[in-house]
């Protein structure tokens, strides 16, 4: 792989260069909370290159949390692509990157998603290092690292940046402004590089068995703690809109009055929702939240699109920062190995439920 | 980028435009439909296997998943039973012939045929499991001399409730086919066949060969218990009793994620399943 080399001063000017030919996506901070926007040129300085997570995981962009598939016409079913845009996105952290490569699993093989495919052809994808806090598993799931997926990835040394080149198209970003970048590294760079990788292996505090979880998911099926977590569960499915590998969604048909067109619209759903499992006859085979639960952590600690699939879980920590009652990869994976966990739900089955 | 780069990517979703050529009921709240699509070299190059499904539109109301009951031996027409229970059974219900309506597929893996080709078939029905199995039924008997025996065992609640039950008393006339009819209670008094639920014609079926015999199995949840108890009374191996199973399913083509039972998607790998992996389905043990 090409890798060059960009002074920490020219990345806003780069950027600002890419935002003059194409729509820039990156880290703005708003309300306390990181989120990928939309970023103007005029407004290259207000991204936020320091944070540890987004609110949502980059999915928003290519399976947007409700889009139009079809206008609906008494002719048939004419299809919309009209919100997929050419775009740059900035910002994309490991986990992101290894989540998008999870989702393409599911939506890029089999049977191709046209929406998802040509979203994901007309975004290139700019990879930011990133340093952990106490709720980053990506260690543990071994998606710490990022070596395909990314057009270019800039891993952060404080002076300068390593910039890895990993398409053609991210090599022409680099041709808009070749001024900026510096061939060949030496010794020192490299030194330096691997030094901050060792920091940054160390740095990681929060750990999961995940090698041991597919084995333990299949032993331990019909454990208690699967009902304990279930009775606290709210069933708010949160957890499925921060993950980065939910895909699931749901489908329906809107008609308007009058002569206008209908739609039919395609919106994210959760595995964890009551309504998910109905089958005709109103009856639901996964009616208790605990089974709603297990289908969920088989697919993050499993398997995940197919019989042979790895788990999908990339270690993002967004379950961990979002479960209201405490349910997450982290607090399941320990249970499951039969650790104590100090968690809501845990409590809740003790204390407030005993 | 891990992305299939099709310059001339196709819609996998896009309904394409089908004409319901003939609807009636069977019973009063399944009805029949005979469908064709509107493009003619679409619809006389439609493959599909039998146990496959398709999606159907209707438009504005939704799409839903059927089994196509036809036989790929008689291509053109697409024929399709369908119990009226929810937003788009109800829509497809208030059309009239020669209106327009959305189909995509075949979806789903199907029967094995080519695996069962020189066996004896064994079909045991419920309600509205015909509608898949009436498929393979059909194929079977277009292709007689690719089976050896070909039994069908066929219960209902009562006589009114029997899809296709003309076509199964015309078939019962026919020598290379063992046909046996069952209902749990007659309420005409004009019954002539079975009183009794399906699993009491088993007697009726000699000397099996069950290392020889593939067993398709398709009703009501109730039945499945009891119909593979006889079936593995026959010895009649896990891995060739065959069994449809019925999930929600907003796509048919592995993403939206409702037809999941723990890692498996039903629309990809099912709906046909052998008993053997039906035993190894946590959720449903
Ligand atoms: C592979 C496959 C093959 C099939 N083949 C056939 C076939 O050949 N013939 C056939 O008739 N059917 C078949 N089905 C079943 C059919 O797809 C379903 O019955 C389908 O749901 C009908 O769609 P609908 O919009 O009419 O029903 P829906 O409106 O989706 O309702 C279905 C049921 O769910 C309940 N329900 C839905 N939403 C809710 C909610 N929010 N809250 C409470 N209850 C709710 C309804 O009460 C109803 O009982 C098949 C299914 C599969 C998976
Ligand atoms: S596990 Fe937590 S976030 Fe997910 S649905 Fe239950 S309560 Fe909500
Ligand atoms: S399961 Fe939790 S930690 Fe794993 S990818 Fe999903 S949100 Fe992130
Ligand atoms: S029906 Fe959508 S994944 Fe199977």
């Amino acid at each position: 792989m090409r890798i060059l080399k960009l002074k920490r001063q020219n990345l806003f000017p780069f950027l600002q260069a890419i935002s003059n030919g194409a729509e820039l996506w990156g880290p703005i901070k708003k309300d306390n909370q990181t989120i990928f926007n939309f970023v103007p040129t005029e407004e290259i300085a207000k991204l936020n290159l320091n944070f540890t997570r987004t609110l949502l995981p980059p999915k928003k962009l290519f399976v947007p949390p409700s889009f139009i598939m079809f206008q609906v016409t008494n002719k048939g079913y004419q299809e919309d692509y009209s919100w997929i845009k050419e775009r740059v996105l900035f910002g994309l952290h490991p986990c992101d990157l290894h989540g998008l490569l999870n989702l393409d699993r599911i939506f890029a093989q089999n049977f191709p998603d046209s929406y998802y495919v040509q979203a994901r052809q007309k975004t290139l994808l700019l990879g930011l290092s990133c340093w952990p806090d106490d709720y980053c598993l990506c260690q543990s799931t071994h998606t710490d690292i990022i070596e395909e997926g990314f057009d270019l990835f800039f891993t952060d040394l404080e002076d300068y940046y390593l910039v890895w080149i990993g398409s053609s198209k991210g090599d022409d970003l680099i041709r808009l402004k070749p001024e900026f970048f510096e061939e060949g590294l030496n010794e020192k760079d490299i030194e330096s590089y691997i030094k901050w990788r060792e920091r940054r292996a160390q740095a990681f505090k929060t750990k999961i068995n995940f090698v041991f979880m597919p084995d333990l998911m299949e032993l331990k099926y019909n454990s208690p703690l699967w009902e304990k977590a279930g009775a606290a569960c709210l069933a708010c499915g949160s957890c499925s809109m921060v993950c980065p590998t939910c895909n699931c969604y749901n489908v329906r048909d809107e008609i308007s009055l009058g002569n206008k067109p209908g739609r039919r619209v395609r919106e994210w759903d959760s595995c964890t929702l009551l309504e998910y499992s109905l089958v005709a006859g109103g009856e639901n085979f996964r009616e208790k939240k605990s089974s709603r639960l297990k289908l969920w952590y088989t697919h993050k600690l499993q398997a995940f699109g197919s019989k042979f699939g790895k788990p999908s879980c990339v270690g993002c920590g967004r379950c961990l920062v979002t479960c209201p009652v405490g349910i997450n990869v982290k607090s399941i994976s320990d249970s499951l190995e039969g650790q104590k966990v100090d968690a809501f739900w845990v409590r809740f089955s003790e204390e407030v439920r005993p | 980028m891990k992305v299939e780069n099709k310059s001339n990517q196709t819609n996998p979703f896009l309904p394409e435009p089908a004409r319901i050529v003939r609807a009636y009921h069977l019973t009063q709240d399944v009805k029949f439909f005979q469908v064709r699509l509107v493009d003619m070299e679409k619809a006389l190059s439609f493959r599909y296997r039998p146990g496959q499904f398709a999606m159907i539109s209707v438009l504005g109301a939704g799409e839903a998943p059927f089994s196509i009951s036809s036989t790929p031996s008689r291509p053109g027409l697409l024929e399709f039973c369908i119990r009226k229970v929810g937003t788009v059974t109800n829509a497809l219900f208030r059309l009239k012939e020669n209106s327009l309506i959305g189909l995509r597929g075949p979806y789903g893996n199907g029967f094995p045929i080519e695996a069962m080709e020189g066996k004896d078939v064994l079909i045991v029905v419920g309600g509205l499991g015909a509608a898949p199995l009436r498929s393979v039924l059909l194929y079977c008997l277009d292709n007689r001399d690719q089976f050896r025996r070909v039994i069908v065992l066929y219960g209902s609640k009562r006589p009114a409730e029997m899809i296709f039950r003309e076509e199964y008393f015309d078939l019962k006339k026919r020598s290379d086919l063992e046909c046996h009819l069952a209902v749990d209670a007659d309420d005409t008094g004009t019954w002539t066949e079975n009183i009794g639920v399906v699993t009491t014609l088993f007697p009726k079926v000699k000397e099996v060969d069950p290392a020889n015999t593939y067993a398709l199995v398709c009703g009501p949840p109730v039945m499945y218990k009891f119909v593979i108890k006889e079936l593995i009374k026959l010895n009649i191996p896990k891995h060739q009793i065959l069994m449809t199973l019925e999930r929600r399913m907003k796509c048919g083509v592995g993403k939206c994620g409702h037809c999941a039972i723990d890692y498996i998607y039903t629309c990809l790998d099912g709906p046909v399943f052998t008993y053997w992996d039906v035993l190894h389905m946590r959720e449903l043990i």
